[in-house]
């Protein structure tokens, strides 16, 4: 069973303040910590389990710069094989499919039986690099993934759809599976175990060692383009209760009371 | 310019909201661009969806076959395909759903067409067609343009584009012919799995304390099981707290999880992803205590208080005791 997963790093923003860089069309990121996609993690973590319970390997791929390397060891000391990185500044503002043909372009001359990204990034979430993937690798697919079972050259998996309902589907391999969070708990990664998968194999590759063009990707090999990145400006609905702990949560208790709610 | 097409989501022989958030999606987006708009219905035996669509709709185009009975987007991608060359609209819609995820990335590379996902908003200037969505779990805004096409694929977020009051067509109903291919098994429809049902239902409390990734360590549940009772409430969650298995699935609000309609929810260290918001409906009322002041959850809130939870869950809990005992 081989399965490569396919990584991004991404910044953490649930708790920033983010601000957009003067060209207008991106965050000003520089000061923000960065991390692994949380989709990205489970992939992971559930390629790694799988390989320990049927034996071959796990390959990650991430697209990036140097900085990557990173969230990769990170992937290695997880217990990944081996680790790709693409770079190169024609890369630079691809949309999904650029990213997807990337990434194809690198796989396809790998062997594989299954192919896992996140379900999407948690910068854009656009949820679409992994089945442009498929579609590119002409394989199947099935996206939002919590479980997985491996039969043969088969693979049983369940999608999460709306309203807590799930559903089976059955594929032949070799498949992409999008990977959903809560899949599985993720393993804990220490700073020694890291410094010990440093001795596992990251390569570095451009785009002319994949034998792809600047043009088919980047801006020219992309369909679509950030024109405008902007912090909405939605009105506050909230009324915000200011003041001491205390006074806003009398402020509170008092709506909540005269509202017939507590 | 040539039609917008609305690929209807339906399951269990029931339509999704969506799909009436599609159709006013496209009826807005047809009056700009002056063109018209119709409802690709895929399935079997959908006569009654079909029914109920061109009562709303002037146009509804069916394809009903055997293989179409569940979704396995495989057999939808032929079916729509065939479609898209049959009727060649300028837009086809979706929605950003289970359905949209699995479906419309694999149709956009099949016919190599521009496609932007989880749509907010979405305007033609002539034929170039912008769309607006959200990054960063809703902190930014980004305008996406896409590369002039004579084709384009977008799928809208749900409860974007609110579905019109009450529609009102005498639409027609055509039927179309596709061929599908003979099932090659490489994706297969196996069954329905149905959440299980646990102790409590929160989707029928009046009062939901619901809590989120701001509680980083498990034994933190306590604090808030307990400030749920004082108050006379069950305690719910947002996603990342079930996937550590810190409660049972069916306490997760949510368009994966449950749709609610309390009387009061109590958001607790949520952000205010917008997969979250989409299980809480209308009319109560909504507090929400983050520590972040730009957190999401404040543009849909009634009340907030910008502090830490655990600072503020105590002191709450007693001026809550105290106004009660006073009365
Ligand atoms: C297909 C799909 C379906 C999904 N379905 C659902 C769903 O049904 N329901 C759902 O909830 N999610 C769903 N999600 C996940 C969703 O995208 C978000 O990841 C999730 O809702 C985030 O949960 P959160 O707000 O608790 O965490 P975060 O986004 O990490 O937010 C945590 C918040 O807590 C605040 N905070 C931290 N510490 C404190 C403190 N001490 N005091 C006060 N505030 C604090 C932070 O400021 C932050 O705003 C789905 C995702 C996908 C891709």
């Amino acid at each position: 069973m081989d399965i490569i997963v396919c990584v991004k790093r991404v910044p953490e923003t649930t708790e920033a303040d983010i601000s957009v860089d003067p060209q207008g069309t991106g965050i000003l990121d520089s000061n923000l910590p960065f991390v692994i996609n949380e989709w990205d993690n489970y992939a992971v973590e559930e390629a790694v389990r799988l390989v320990e319970q049927l034996g071959g390997s796990v390959t990650v791929v991430s697209i990036g710069p140097e900085q990557c390397d990173e969230v990769l060891r990170r992937c290695l000391a997880m217990g990944a094989d081996k680790a790709i990185r693409l770079t190169d500044d024609a890369l630079a503002d691809s949309d999904a499919r650029a990213t997807a043909r990337a990434l194809g372009q690198i796989i396809k001359d790998l062997p594989f039986d299954l192919v896992f990204t996140g379900v999407q990034a948690a910068d854009d979430g656009q949820a679409q690099v992994g089945v442009m993937l498929a579609g590119m690798l002409a394989v199947p697919h099935a996206t939002v993934v919590t479980e997985i079972a491996v039969d043969g050259d088969t693979v049983r998996v369940v999608r999460e759809l709306e309203g807590g309902l799930g559903e089976r589907l059955e594929l032949k391999l070799p498949a992409v599976l999008t990977i959903q969070t809560g899949i599985n708990e993720p393993r804990y990664v220490s700073i020694m175990g890291i410094r010990k998968a440093m001795k596992k194999e990251l390569a570095v590759a451009n785009l002319s060692e994949i034998n792809l063009a600047g043009d088919q990707v980047g801006p020219a090999g992309s369909l679509t383009s950030v024109t405008r990145m902007f912090i909405p400006t939605v009105e506050q609905k909230a009324e915000i209760l200011t003041g001491s702990v205390d006074e806003s949560c009398a402020a509170l208790a008092d709506r909540l009371k005269k509202g017939g709610l507590v | 310019m040539n039609e917008i097409l609305v690929l209807a989501e339906h399951r269990g022989g029931t339509l999704g909201d969506i799909t009436w958030e599609l159709i006013a999606c496209g009826n807005t987006l047809a009056e700009q661009a002056g063109c018209s708009v119709a409802v690709a219905l895929l399935g079997r035996d959908v006569g009654q969806l079909a029914e109920q669509l061109a009562a709303a709709v002037g146009d509804v185009v069916v394809v009903d076959n055997d293989r179409l009975e569940h979704f396995v987007s495989d057999t939808y991608q032929q079916a729509l395909v065939q479609l898209i060359a049959q009727r060649a609209p300028a837009l086809i819609l979706m929605g950003h759903t289970a359905c949209g995820l699995e479906l419309a990335p694999a149709v956009a590379t099949s016919l190599a067409i521009p496609l932007v996902t989880d749509c907010i908003g979405l305007t033609f200037e002539g034929d170039a067609l912008t769309a607006t969505r959200q990054l960063y779990g809703g902190k930014v805004s980004a305008d996406v343009l896409c590369k002039p096409s004579d084709r384009y694929l977008a799928t809208i977020r749900g409860g974007a584009f609110p579905a019109d009051e009450s529609p009102a067509a005498a639409g027609t109903i055509s039927t179309a012919e596709v061929t599908i291919e003979e099932d090659d098994g490489l994706k297969r429809f196996i069954e329905y799995l149905e959440c299980e049902a646990g102790e409590v239902d929160i989707t029928q409390s009046d009062v939901i304390v619901a809590v989120g990734r701001g509680i980083k360590e498990q034994k933190d549940m306590a604090i808030v099981e307990e400030f749920a009772s004082s108050i006379g409430g069950v305690l719910a969650c947002s996603r990342p707290i079930i996937d550590k298995k810190w409660l049972p699935k069916d306490r997760q609000v949510g368009s994966s999880g449950k749709t609610v309609r309390p009387k009061l929810y109590i958001a607790l260290g949520i952000s205010g992803s917008f997969q979250h918001l989409a299980g809480i409906k209308s009319g109560g009322t909504i507090v929400a205590i983050n520590k972040d002041p730009n957190a999401p959850f404040f543009t849909v809130a009634d009340y907030g208080i910008v502090a830490d939870l655990f600072k503020v869950l105590p002191v709450l809990k007693t001026k809550i005791e105290e106004l009660k005992q006073g009365s």
